[in-house]
């Protein structure tokens, strides 16, 4: 999680699904991209935006709760806790203080269910899950997991989906232009006439 | 682009810049008039569909210069189940741009079978319901079809079979790629003794008229198209007509009232620019083509001395009988990658129960639509139906299901209902401060026993195919959305409809409505290529008459 070359800016509210989803507006989009290519092209040195350093961490630990680190690379890699800091800064503006405030609450609720723990990101995958699970009904953490996912497999211009990590999980190959047969079952039918 | 002046009085207003609206203002510019077409919506990519964004992100969340669909935050409306419920607000939405719905559509182009312009003769009347005949036949509307197929370019298969529309002439282009959905569905329907029928599709496989054939990108249905391969009116239509010099596309304009003068014809239309300055565009004719919600709306704000329940309706039927589109189906997994993220949303029908049959003891019938997951934010934020949210178990789900996933989307019928309506909401005002659209709707009993019915053979269907998971959508009826139909309907008596069977008020002479809302029955949710067939016959004979000097 060194120097992130992509950074994006986004506008709006992405946080919830269904109508929400297809119905929030989304401005400013290009000219924060523009932007982000400029820091990119200045090798800006690592900074977040939003987050302090520890609560980088926190946030980078609970995307890799979501969408965790096995065989193949997870939100960790991918970067979504970039995409998550520069959206607080711009669309997910709004969502500032449910960070904030979340990210506390789920400090106090490590302390309460490791009391020798320090931080979330300090405890052992299994301590994340159970304390994740203890507040996987709260807002906060919709809010966190929404956004993973929506890092993870939007384009890497955006800041999350690094080296296209979420597409080659689920075996989406951005070409946009492909020939049939596109999958095993028109393919058995083509060969058998 | 011919550009003409709002205190010119041009021969046509056209409202709306869609799959009729497109068609109306070619056919009228070519025939020789002047028309100019207001269009609530931007351009969108018109002229440069290069361009067109097929980020999953920004489309879901554009800037208003990308917008494809209208915002419930803009174009504001409530919805309430039953006149006797407070409506809350709601999330209709529907094509907005230069081509309107076209623009985005998955572009299914299925004809109405004949019998389905004399479905209450056939299968009699429906408590309940306001099930009637339509006031032309298939045959009179034939040769619109095989226009529109042409002019527009459709890909398809003409099929010898009861379950499917006679053609007196092929399909102008072959049909696209069934996919790997499609290829199941061959599999249950040899199973189960089925009929599947490649999708006929407003999407060229090849070349066609300066167009390029689809290149199967996958982010086809809710996108703009990059190669001009999706026959939208906005590459089919409205270069046609610019060509002419005498049609003006005129987008980001906003009709709230369609004026009449004091002998109740109407004299144009009153419009908001993109500055909400207000303009007025005179007219000798006024063609309403705004969709199946809007263009009763737009009758409906358009109130005046002669027409104090709005304009056209002396019947009081504008509004009423409203066919916002059900729908039903089940997902599966299955062993081997489908990829049906590549080429159009859906390759093949299933088309056995088309018609409705009194054995299975209610009105109701549709066709079965094979797809899969196509774009991978959505996908993923759906995550897996029923596992984890989160996790190891989320990862490892969308990971085994993301490729290996089936959908079937059946089109099927609504019985229109008087109450079921589009009115204008007491309270709620849209960004323009003018009363919001309500809808009230709710389901037939048949049409709920009818979403039951393609539930469970779509279920059926999949176990057959050999999937190793399937799940049952839950049974939910619509609350709007784009196959909006019916509420303005067609008929030859001015007590019960809107409009006659060439789209003409009833109550105003130089006043058309050409969309949706014609309709008097849904057919199976598959509305366009009918919107379409109705457009070019529609404007064959308000050519016509207006020749004639009817409108003189």
């Amino acid at each position: 999680m060194s120097n992130r070359s992509r950074r994006t800016f986004l506008k709006n509210s992405v946080s919830g699904l269904g109508a929400a989803w297809l119905a929030s507006n989304w401005p400013g989009i290009l000219a924060a991209q523009e932007h982000a290519q400029q820091m990119a092209a200045q090798n800006f040195p690592t900074q977040f935006a939003f987050f302090t350093p520890e609560q980088a961490a926190e946030i980078a630990a609970m995307a890799s709760a979501i969408i965790p680190t096995d065989d193949t690379p997870g939100a960790r890699e991918a970067g979504c806790v970039y995409f998550i800091d520069s959206g607080l800064t711009s669309f997910l503006h709004d969502s500032q203080a449910l960070y904030t405030q979340g990210i506390k609450d789920l400090q106090a609720k490590t302390q309460e269910l490791f009391p020798s723990a320090g931080k979330f990101s300090e405890l052992t995958s299994a301590q994340q899950v159970q304390a994740l699970t203890a507040i996987e009904k709260t807002p906060f953490f919709t809010a966190v997991r929404n956004h993973t996912v929506i890092g993870m497999f939007a384009s890497p211009k955006h800041g999350g989906n690094q080296d296209a990590i979420g597409w080659k999980l689920i075996g989406f190959e951005d070409t946009m232009n492909f020939k049939a047969p596109f999958g095993y079952y028109d393919a058995a039918s083509n060969s058998r006439g | 682009m011919k550009q003409y002046e709002p205190t010119t009085e041009v021969d046509f207003v056209v409202i709306g810049a869609g799959a009729a609206g497109g068609i109306m203002a070619k056919e009228l510019s070519v025939g020789g008039f002047s028309v100019v077409v207001l269009e609530q919506g931007g351009w969108g990519a018109y002229g440069h569909e290069q361009d067109s964004n097929k980020d999953e992100l920004q489309n879901r969340f554009p800037t208003d210069a990308d917008r494809l669909m209208s915002d419930p935050k803009r174009q504001r409306n409530t919805f309430r189940r039953n006149q006797d419920e407070k409506a809350a607000p709601g999330n209709h939405s529907y094509g907005m741009v230069v081509g309107g719905g076209t623009v985005v559509y998955g572009g299914s182009s299925w004809r109405h079978l004949p019998w389905e312009f004399q479905e209450a003769s056939h299968v009699g009347t429906i408590a309940g319901s306001g099930l009637a005949d339509w006031p032309i036949t298939y045959e009179e509307l034939e040769p619109y079809y095989t226009k529109a197929e042409w002019e527009m370019g459709i890909s398809g298969m003409r099929v010898d079979s009861p379950l499917f529309a006679p053609m007196s002439k092929p399909y102008p282009l072959p049909p696209l790629p069934i996919k790997s959905s499609g290829a199941l569905f061959q599999v249950a329907a040899a199973k189960m003794g089925l009929t599947v029928i490649p999708s006929p599709m407003a999407i060229i496989s090849e070349a066609y008229r300066g167009r390029s054939g689809c290149i199967s990108c996958g982010m086809c249905s809710g996108f703009s198209c990059q190669v001009k391969a999706r026959s939208s009116s906005a590459v089919a239509m409205f270069p046609i007509a610019e060509q002419t010099g005498r049609c003006e596309i005129r987008p980001n304009s906003y009709v709230r009232e369609i004026s009449v003068d004091k002998q109740g014809r109407v004299t144009g239309a009153i419009y908001f620019d993109s500055q909400k300055r207000e303009i007025f565009q005179k007219a000798k004719a006024v063609v309403l083509s705004a969709n199946g919600t809007e263009s009763s709306r737009l009758l409906l704000l358009s109130k005046s001395s002669q027409f104090p329940d709005g304009l056209a309706n002396s019947s009081g039927v504008v509004g009423k009988y409203l066919m916002s589109g059900n729908n039903a189906g089940a997902s599966a997994i299955f062993e081997h990658p489908l990829n049906e993220y590549k080429g159009i949303i859906s390759g093949a029908g299933i088309v056995d129960w088309v018609a409705s049959d009194p054995k299975r003891g209610f009105y109701g019938g549709g066709r079965l639509t094979s797809r899969g997951q196509q774009t991978p934010i959505e996908f993923a934020l759906g995550g897996p139906h029923d596992g984890p949210r989160w996790g190891a178990g989320y990862k490892k789900a969308l990971r085994e299901e993301a490729n290996r996933k089936m959908i079937i989307s059946s089109f099927i019928t609504q019985l229109p209902v008087e109450n079921n309506r589009v009115d204008l909401d007491p309270d709620v005002k849209d960004e323009w401060g003018l009363p919001a659209m309500r809808i009230t709707t709710t389901s037939h009993p048949d049409d709920i026993k009818n979403m039951e019915f393609f539930t469970a053979k779509s279920v059926e269907i999949l176990q057959a195919a050999g999937a190793t998971k399937v799940w049952a959508d839950g049974v939910h009826d619509s609350r709007g959305g784009p196959h909006s139909r019916g509420t303005c309907r067609m008929g030859n008596d001015p007590k019960t409809s809107v409009v006659d069977k060439y789209h003409r008020a009833h109550d105003v002479p130089n006043l058309y409505v050409v969309d949706g809302s014609s309709f008097v029955t849904g057919g199976r949710n598959h509305p366009t290529m009918t919107i379409q067939a109705l457009a070019f016959r529609a404007a064959d004979h308000i050519i016509q008459q207006t020749k004639s000097g009817a409108n003189a």
